[in-house]
């Protein structure tokens, strides 16, 4: 199988399964006060600091969540009491889903926010904007330094989703700008089961699920340290998946595909690809009886292919329903995309005509 | 062969997954999300998919073959539900399952299986497919009981084509569910789905009112010279034949009265006695399984009766039937033409011309 999916989930990375089974040897609970307590705590802290001197914010300021989605549902409710919500049209459910309710800041074709409707939507500043670092399912990168300016001259909090950005470039939250910023382990190549939510300096949130107090009382529930540690120890984001991600648009666009959001900045191993008049979800099936994982759409939990927000949000009408997503992963070869190209000449030149 | 096998989740699809895959066969399970399940069952934040998808996704993986849920909820509610609101509005009794044969499955799962270079599309009907000297014919089933034939008339000769019915040669269900045991399918137990898929709390009228209000819209109940016998609370309510919701209007001087026909326009339910029917039928919508010609077969008005003789003349609009006796026969309902135990054709009744 060739496993072109990493937007949904990561292959493991290799010292991440180190550190995560490292972790499951220590016995012990990091709010415990004996020394198995402690040994917990180390692992605990350490992966604390190496995450907080990877996206350049301060220890205190990460709150270990179990993914992506509660991150972003913590900071929605924790920053967002009080305040009117904006949320970016091509949002993810993790932030579309908390946020009943909060206006829509349009997008543009390729998948760009619009900054002025921006700056009217501010308004008094009583405001929570969430935005995306990095598009799920087309890679495109939102001016988040640019989003945070307008938001703290107005007096508005800004959270980041970073999910997908995380283990893909160099994320930094002070050069940001922003409030704070979600991550997920198993989005940069650790465990699924573990993610956080990065608070900027200063910045104050109270928690959702208050247990025992964990994580200063902004988060309750025992930390899952194997994923905790597995997340921290994941190694610097890949290069030279730009040169593969090109090579692929470029044979697809042969065999009659169209990419979706090449006019924008993009993470380097997303490409989002049309095939005019194919179901997406024929695509997707087709693909994966040649071996290919690929994916379109947001699956819901019933496997079902439902039409792309992101891409009806982006103006590209029925073609939002017949568009794939080929993603990545940090380890992936050019044989790797060598498989696919076949493949999907394959197939675009048995739909196409049909 | 590589077949496509349309899953509902029940067990009559599972064995025939099963059997196929059994057989060597490169099987590949679709499940259709049709509708939306939480909205339909009126539980607030319930999945869309109901435990029929998750009940195929679990015999695909107990048989070892992939599966896919298909999002047809588009089509079906534009092909399906709004036809079925639409026949009711215009004093039609609609058989949706019908509608559904002809449109999401016969006719969007025959192309995808053949976009997914699958030879055939097999389900869990009981109908036989005979190939004859001129090409694939359908019969009824061997099972009396589980006979539904009457509900693939519609299905055309090149779509029968590319079918498959391994479950009409079924002696009884007892079989069928000892298949599915001894297959070990944890569906083998699982009870028969009831009447209309999109309606789980058996409330039709309510979907009909939403779509169509008219129908529902209180009227007169008159009979066949116009004289007013009642009040009813909408056409929609009321189905040729039927004696119940008719209130005072049920009899006069003994003699008992049914529903005899449906004025949309007027909003009025027309009664009669009870005895009678219809001895010509004008059928539209007409599917030939033969060369269409003037012919003596049997013809089926309901889905559920004995077969009465009759002789069908072709005509431009369909066809006209001439029963050997008069019959009641319901506008929208199908009229199945046997013979002996092969489908030779149908359509849709038309109303009685005014």
């Amino acid at each position: 199988m060739i496993y072109l999916d990493a937007n949904a989930t990561e292959p493991l990375r290799p010292e991440a399964r180190e550190a995560a089974l490292a972790a499951m040897a220590v016995t012990g609970n990091p709010s415990s006060i004996h020394a198995a307590g402690r040994a917990a705590r180390r692992v605990l802290e350490q992966a604390r600091e190496a995450l907080a001197v990877r996206f350049n914010a301060s220890p205190a300021g990460v709150v270990f969540t179990s993914g992506g989605t509660e991150a972003n549902a913590l900071a929605i409710a924790g920053l967002g009491a009080g305040r009117r919500l904006i949320i970016g049209a091509t949002e993810h459910d993790a932030v579309r889903a908390a946020a009943p309710g909060a206006a829509i800041l349009p997008v543009d074709a390729d998948g760009l926010p619009d900054l002025a409707q921006l700056d009217t939507m501010l308004g008094d500043g009583a405001v929570l904007v969430c935005l995306m670092l990095a598009n799920n399912e087309t890679g495109t990168l939102l001016p988040i330094a640019r989003v945070a300016a307008l938001c703290r001259a107005a007096g508005a909090l800004l959270h980041v989703d970073a999910v997908q950005a995380a283990g893909r470039m160099l994320v930094d939250l002070a050069a940001l700008g922003a409030h704070s910023i979600a991550i997920s382990g198993h989005k940069m190549g650790g465990l699924p089961g573990a993610g956080a939510l990065l608070l900027a300096p200063g910045v104050e949130i109270s928690a959702v699920q208050r247990g025992g107090g964990q994580e200063r009382g902004r988060r309750g529930g025992t930390q899952a340290l194997p994923a905790i540690a597995a997340m921290a120890a994941c190694g610097a984001p890949p290069t030279g998946l730009a040169a593969l991600r090109d090579a692929i648009e470029a044979a697809a666009r042969h065999a009659g595909a169209e990419p979706v959001g090449t006019g924008a900045p993009r993470l380097d191993n997303t490409a989002c690809l049309v095939l005019p008049g194919v179901p997406a979800q024929t695509q997707v099936i087709a693909l994966d009886m040649a071996g290919i994982a690929v994916s379109a759409g947001a699956a819901c939990s019933s496997g079902k292919v439902a039409r792309s927000h992101v891409l009806l949000a982006m103006g590209l009408g029925p073609r939002a329903g017949e568009a794939i997503r080929v993603s990545l992963p940090w380890n992936a070869t050019s044989a790797d995309v060598d498989g696919f190209t076949a493949a999907y000449r394959a197939m675009a030149g048995r739909l196409l005509v049909a | 062969m590589r077949v496509l096998v349309a899953m509902s989740g029940g067990v009559d699809s599972s064995v025939v997954a099963g059997l196929l895959a059994e057989a060597g066969h490169d099987v590949i399970g679709v499940t259709l999300q049709l509708y939306d399940h939480g909205a339909a069952t009126g539980r607030k934040g319930a999945c869309c998919a109901g435990q029929d998808i998750h009940d195929a996704r679990r015999v695909a993986d107990r048989l070892g073959i992939a599966h896919y849920v298909i999002d047809a909820e588009a089509r079906f509610r534009d092909a399906v539900i709004a036809d079925f609101a639409d026949s009711y509005a215009a004093g039609e009794t609609p058989v949706p399952c019908v509608r559904c044969n002809q449109s999401v499955k016969f006719t969007d799962l025959v192309r995808l299986a053949a976009d997914l270079g699958c030879e055939r599309l097999a389900t869990g009907h009981y109908v036989r497919r005979i190939d004859g000297a001129g090409g694939p014919e359908l019969h009824r089933a061997v099972d009396p009981a589980r006979d539904q034939s009457w509900f693939l008339f519609a299905t055309t000769s090149a779509q029968l084509a590319a079918c498959l019915f391994p479950l009409g040669g079924m002696p009884d269900k007892a079989t069928v569910r000892a298949e599915a045991a001894r297959l070990g399918l944890a569906v083998a137990d699982k009870p028969d789905s009831q009447d209309i898929c999109f309606v789980p709390t058996g409330s039709y009228a309510d979907i009909v009112g939403k779509l169509r209000p008219e129908a529902l819209t209180p009227g007169e109940i008159v009979t066949a010279d116009g004289a007013v016998v009642g009040r009813h609370d909408g056409i929609a309510r009321y189905t040729v034949g039927q004696a119940k919701r008719l209130g005072d209007a049920t009899q006069t001087a003994g003699v008992r009265r049914v529903v005899i026909g449906l004025d949309p326009a007027g909003r009025r339910v027309v009664v009669g006695p009870a005895e009678g029917g219809r001895s010509e039928v004008r059928l539209r919508e007409v599917n030939w399984l033969v060369s269409p010609a003037e012919l003596a077969c049997t013809v089926k008005l309901r889905a559920r009766e004995a077969p009465h003789p009759a002789r069908v003349v072709p005509t431009p609009e369909g066809a006209l039937v001439h029963l050997a006796t008069p019959a009641l026969a319901a506008p929208g309902q199908a009229c199945v033409f046997y013979d002996g135990d092969r489908v030779i054709g149908g359509g849709f009744i038309e109303k009685i011309a005014a």
